[in-house]
């Protein structure tokens, strides 16, 4: 049963992802974008980490993907435009993909079959970020407060 | 006997899974399992969705001294009927140069999500349709995708009144998101979990035989619920704050150029969006399925539910009735300046309850804190300086 | 569904992601790439945290929770810098934003 889900959210994750590298039209690559994140979302839950993918759904569509809706429309003037297509970047791609997998297969630890845990309890990883983690929490607090600012002040347009 | 007639839904599912139990492999089970959940979900909430869009005009009618609609059937109540008839009849005009997929996907998200976050929430006891240990965290997820569907739609129809009301839409539903997930935290910092069955059983007892525990009747807990109440308002955008669906300012906003049954779809999804939100407030702060004194705790947990349920969706209604639509940038102050303090000042006084013990002590103190910075923020917020004094000129 | 085939379906992704941040010219694209390259070694922090051996430290999950937060920080910024080059520029085509060429 979760090698078919498993099939099913691979193949809807590879599809969204190559729709929203290639497509011509702006706007459907963002929201394929989108279906992407929900497609990786879906393999956290089958992971196990039901945490992870929730946050991950209320940060990146939530957020971000609606940050990269709203920048397409502010700065829309090349409505119509074909956009050129690198293809050499193709090339760098497939080589990249054929040393992660050729590194993968010879590795002879891997072919494991996934043990049986329990989901982990939101309230460890509280404790967890409140005691272990409380100095990657603080930092990347200021992290997003000095992100908000400086994308704030980027932003701001010049009191002529 | 009570525990029976609490438990008829549970024991209902129950016998209509035996009929598959023993033949089926488990996870044939687990679905059809999920599939009743669901398929009671939908229809019990469809219901009331067409039962709350005639009563909401019968209501507001009374409130304007007038009858609502009281034709179709006895006292008006077949008019959710016809209306379905006829928006289902309607034709559906697609603009011609608009984006015909992500014109058509944003209706189906919008509805999509508002019914997904219905999925987490305790309507009785044992009556969770699906438990997830972050529930309210799934809830906010899904509800935060609304705002991608809003602006598909105003972006979709290709037309600036749609764009600029998705963009007014989502500026404030992005706005109103902090507060309304900020006034959440001090409940699950007090309970401990995300999880909603352990928010409801963390409101249990009660004190003196009469006076329930729920978590609306601490201070930090009223003025949670207050700004959680406000802030459902306006992520469901209803009136005083419908400047998106404006009649009178910007057509209907993203929903512009949607006619017919996509059109029904935007309204249906508003208003299980508001059934939604009230559900969890009242899973959150009015104790879920809890009876209000000890001794009313034979009638069943889900008509506690639902009456608590229809109190709040009376006070949306009498709300609309009454107020008037603010502007847009009064909202966005209101939220920044105001609520999002507020907010945080909720959380400050829920520690501060809870380590000076939750006894009447806790209950001063934490109504000081609170008390404090509301009198700082109005000091602070205040415009009545700002304006000039008003001077009336009389035509001659 | 064993752990090599995770990783095979993480590199995937994270060659996808590449080839949009390599071959298209428009600035969000771009970005679109770099996001998909980090949700593919978010994929592969959670995958190994779940096949280590039990019972396992939930660093993995840490590590991925920290990693959306300054994804999403990261994206923030370089959304706000594509807004003020086009202010500037007039044009989001990475190609064309050659003035300090010598």
């Amino acid at each position: 049963m979760s090698s078919i889900a498993f099939v099913a959210i691979t193949i809807l994750t590879l599809a969204a992802a190559l729709a929203a590298a290639t497509l011509q039209k702006l706007m459907h690559a963002a929201l394929s974008f989108a279906v992407m994140f929900v497609g990786i979302s879906a393999f956290f839950f089958l992971l196990g980490a039901e945490f992870v993918g929730l946050v991950q759904i209320f940060v990146y569509i939530g957020a971000v993907a609606v940050l990269i809706v709203f920048t397409i429309l502010l700065t829309r003037d090349d409505v119509g435009k074909v956009q050129s297509f690198n293809w050499s970047g193709v090339i760098v791609a497939i080589a990249v993909f054929a040393g992660l997998v050729w590194a993968i297969a010879n590795t002879k630890s891997l072919p494991l079959t996934p043990p049986l845990i329990e989901p982990v309890r939101v309230q460890r990883i509280g404790e967890l970020l409140m005691t272990n983690y409380v100095w990657p929490l603080q930092c990347v607090g200021v992290l997003l407060t000095a992100a908000l600012i400086g994308a704030l002040i980027l932003v701001m347009e010049e009191k002529t | 006997m009570s525990d029976s007639l609490d438990q008829i839904f549970i024991h209902a599912k129950q016998w209509l899974l035996s009929f598959i139990s023993g033949r089926a492999p488990d996870w044939l089970i687990q679905i059809a399992s999920s599939l009743i959940n669901i398929a009671t979900l939908l229809g019990v909430f469809l219901t009331l969705f067409a039962l709350i869009s005639v009563l909401e005009r019968k209501i507001l009618g009374r409130m304007q001294n007038r009858y609502g609609p009281n034709r179709v059937g006895p006292f008006g109540l077949f008019q959710p009927v016809a209306d379905g008839i006829k928006m289902l009849i309607k034709e559906d005009i697609v603009p011609d140069r608009a984006d015909k997929i992500v014109h058509f996907l944003a209706p189906v998200l919008i509805a999509a999500t508002a019914i997904l976050s219905l999925g987490v929430i305790p309507y009785g006891r044992n009556m969770t349709p699906f438990v997830i240990d972050g529930g309210i965290l799934f809830f906010f997820a899904v509800g935060s995708t609304t705002e991608l569907a809003v602006f598909m739609a105003g972006w979709g129809s290709n037309n600036k009144f749609s764009m600029l009301g998705a963009m007014r839409a989502i500026a404030q539903m992005i706005s109103y998101e902090l507060p309304l997930i900020i006034t959440v935290l001090p409940v699950v910092m007090i309970v401990g979990s995300l999880n909603p069955d352990k928010i409801v059983g963390a409101q249990a007892a009660y004190s003196l035989g009469f006076m329930p525990h729920w978590f609306v009747f601490t201070p930090w807990g009223a003025t949670a619920f207050i700004l959680f109440f406000v802030s459902g308002l306006v992520e469901s955008n209803r009136t005083p704050f419908d400047v998106p669906e404006g009649e009178s300012e910007i057509v209907a906003g993203h929903m512009t150029e949607y006619s017919g049954f996509k059109y029904a779809t935007f309204f249906m999804a508003e208003y299980i969006g508001m059934f939604a939100i009230s559900g969890l407030g009242i899973t959150l702060f009015l104790g879920g399925w809890r009876a209000p004194v000890h001794f009313l705790d034979f009638i069943p947990s889900y008509v506690w539910f639902f009456v608590k349920l229809s109190i709040l969706l009376f006070v949306y209604i009498w709300l609309r009735g009454t107020l008037p639509r603010t502007r847009v940038d009064q909202i966005m102050n209101f939220a920044w300046k105001f609520m999002l303090p507020m907010a945080f000042t909720c959380v400050v006084a829920a520690a501060v309850w809870h380590y000076t013990g939750r006894g009447l002590r806790g209950w001063l103190w934490s109504l000081a804190v609170i008390a404090a910075v509301y009198f700082t923020l109005s000091i602070l917020l205040d415009t009545r300086r700002k304006f000039a004094p008003r001077t009336y000129r009389f035509a001659e | 569904m064993t752990l090599s085939i995770l990783l095979v379906v993480s590199a995937a992704l994270f060659c996808i992601g590449l080839l949009a941040a390599l071959s298209r010219r428009h600035a969000i694209f771009i970005l679109i790439g770099i996001e998909m390259m980090l949700a593919a070694a978010n994929l592969n922090f959670i995958a190994f945290w779940r096949f280590a051996p039990q019972p396992a430290q939930p660093t993995g999950m840490m590590v991925a929770i920290f990693a959306i937060a300054i994804a999403a920080a990261e994206a923030a910024v370089g959304l706000a810098m594509v807004i003020a080059v086009y202010r500037h520029f007039r044009t989001t085509n990475v190609d064309r934003l050659d003035r300090l060429k010598g």
